[in-house]
């Protein structure tokens, strides 16, 4: 395949395929920023894929209390499922286990959308009749009594189908520790991008699947292509010297926000350069029948 | 395009009723048949031309040029567009307004803004009795909306009051937020005997601890309200106020105890008192 190269990295000449997705966000407040990153890192746990978590979601961007409803310090919270119902029925557990139950919390609403979705209307029932209804400014507010005071929710949050999830980067590397390094330093400036999310942990991925498998009833399976010690076994995508490989994966508001992930995300890896780092930067794909949303590398150059 | 002017003659002999002069009424209606309309409530029929000069053509906002304490009903029904009253008005200023936005620069009288469902109702002096509730017979108050009192609102402020937000920011009378049945009624200021008189729910804010008030409420703590916070931004952002009504520390009643005992008044805890 062919490659431009950046500072030694080699990039691929290939694309990213991702797919059209039903996303909501919420901001979550506490009483300090440990608080409120505690409460988004409950709810945002085992959420790393819709094979098996239901929902893909993570903290888009901590707040400060200037920026939030409240005034105390907050998380934006992005969720990501494939269709309206499910992201609702994720959004109301994981708000009721994770974050009503926080000490201190607070929840908002965090995206604008034609439709809504109910967050304080389906967690008010929790209140056993004590639940007050408040309406400010257009906004409507339910609060919960709870054991250490008062659990303010917002009654709905919106909604967008404009959300794209699966963008992609796989970055290829000499060692598992430059892999790491590199991955390192994508996630760090993909974490700046406003409106995209890295639902896997700590933003990285180190099974990227391939779809099926032999076996029956596998959805996903071992990316074997990019799998090192299949190398010369199988018809490995790998080169000589590659002996690891990390994929980041980023879910967005829009398309924009994917694709300004995935710049940011190849700017820090390429300036990190093929010493310390990858070696090469590649992106996953279907052949591009899958996916609506193509993001070739080379248009996302730094 | 102008706004629609309506400058008073004299100060008039009897009580009027300026109910047909809102926007929608107006709304491509020439002078000469604006002129004709009768405001007068006795015998006399007094009519628009009889009382104003009027000047201007955007139906959509209109000024009174002068206003007087016989002036009943202004901006009664009102649902879209602007009024603004240069002086006082009388009764029932903005009843029943679902929407647009009536600003009384003067004194109103009793029931200003009585049973309102929408839009924004402002005074800028004081109010009369029964600040937005409902007339004898009716069953709730005001039921949506935003009523701002810049100056002291008279007593039982918020009767029956449903839904929306009153803010009175110089004080009120006795009985304020009686039988609420939900809603908010924030008041800075000296607050007269027995708030939350009989409420069910809602919430009545207060800028310093109540005096005066009803043995059937009770004493529910001093809790971390977030519900405080929002509320103090929202006062200051929407143009309200300009500091906090409630402040960091807050205190809570519940009751009213003789009724459903559902509503509470919050009030500001005084730092002498922390």
């Amino acid at each position: 395949m062919q490659s431009m190269n950046v500072n030694g990295v080699a990039i691929e000449d290939t694309f990213a395929e991702a797919f059209g997705m039903r996303a909501t966000a919420i901001v979550i407040t506490g009483p300090d920023a440990k608080w409120a990153r505690q409460a988004a890192i409950s709810m945002t746990g085992f959420a790393t894929s819709v094979i098996g978590c239901g929902c893909e979601a993570a903290i888009d961007v901590e707040m400060d209390p200037a920026e939030t409803p409240d005034g105390r310090p907050g998380c934006r919270v992005m969720m990501f499922a494939v269709s309206t119902e499910e992201l609702q029925k994720q959004l109301q557990n994981r708000v009721g286990q994770c974050v009503l139950t926080a000490p201190g919390s607070a929840c908002f609403a965090g995206l604008d959308g034609e439709t809504q979705l109910k967050l304080g209307a389906a967690i008010r029932y929790f209140g056993d009749g004590w639940q007050i209804s408040k309406k400010l400014g257009g906004r409507h507010y339910w609060r919960i009594p709870v054991m250490d005071g008062e659990f303010l929710c917002e009654a709905t949050t919106g909604l967008t189908k404009g959300a794209v999830g699966g963008g992609n980067l796989l970055l290829l590397a000499g060692s598992s520790e430059k892999a790491l390094r590199a991955a390192e330093a994508a996630v760090v400036a993909i974490g700046k991008v406003r409106g995209a999310i890295m639902p896997f942990p700590g933003g990285i991925v180190r099974s990227g699947s391939k779809i099926g498998g032999k076996y029956k009833g596998m959805i996903a399976s071992t990316n074997d292509a990019f799998a090192p010690i299949l190398r010369g076994v199988i018809a490995s995508a790998l080169d000589a010297d590659t002996n690891a490989v990390l994929e980041i994966v980023i879910d967005g508001e829009n398309s924009d926000a994917v694709a300004a992930a995935m710049k940011a995300g190849i700017k820090a890896v390429t300036d990190l350069g093929s010493e310390m780092g990858a070696s090469r930067i590649t992106a996953g794909n279907y052949g591009g029948k899958l996916g609506k949303f193509h993001y070739h590398l080379k248009d996302l150059l730094p | 395009m102008s706004a629609l002017t309506f400058t008073l003659r004299a100060q008039p002999p009897e009580r009027l009723d300026l109910s047909p002069l809102v926007p929608r009424s107006l709304a491509g209606m020439a002078k000469r048949d604006m002129e004709k309309i009768r405001l007068g409530i006795s015998k006399h029929a007094l009519t628009v031309g009889d009382l104003f000069s009027v000047a201007g053509n955007d139906a959509d906002q209109l000024v009174f040029e002068g206003g007087s304490d016989r002036f009943d009903c202004v901006g009664s029904g009102l649902d879209e567009g602007s009024i603004r009253v240069v002086g006082n008005v009388g009764a029932q200023a903005g009843r029943k307004m679902t929407g647009g936005a009536l600003t009384i620069e003067g004194d109103a009288g009793p029931h200003a803004g009585s049973a309102m469902r929408g839009g924004r109702l402002e005074i800028g002096g004081d109010a009369g009795d029964r600040l937005g509730g409902p007339l004898t017979g009716e069953m709730a108050g005001m039921a949506g909306g935003v009523l701002v009192v810049r100056g002291r609102a008279g007593d039982c402020a918020g009767d029956r009051m449903r839904r929306g937000l009153i803010a009175v920011l110089k004080g009120s009378g006795d009985y304020a937020g009686c039988r609420m049945i939900a809603g908010t009624l924030a008041i800075a200021g000296e607050v007269g005997k027995l708030p939350g008189y009989l409420m069910r729910r809602g919430s009545i804010l207060l800028d310093r601890s109540p005096r005066r008030l009803s043995p059937s409420f009770v004493k529910s703590g001093s809790p971390d309200l977030v519900f405080a916070a929002l509320v103090d931004r929202h006062l200051i952002a929407d143009g309200i106020s300009r500091k906090p009504l409630l402040g960091g520390v807050v205190g809570r009643y519940g009751g009213d105890n003789a009724v459903l005992g559902k509503g509470e008044i919050i009030f500001s805890v005084a730092e002498r008192d922390r």
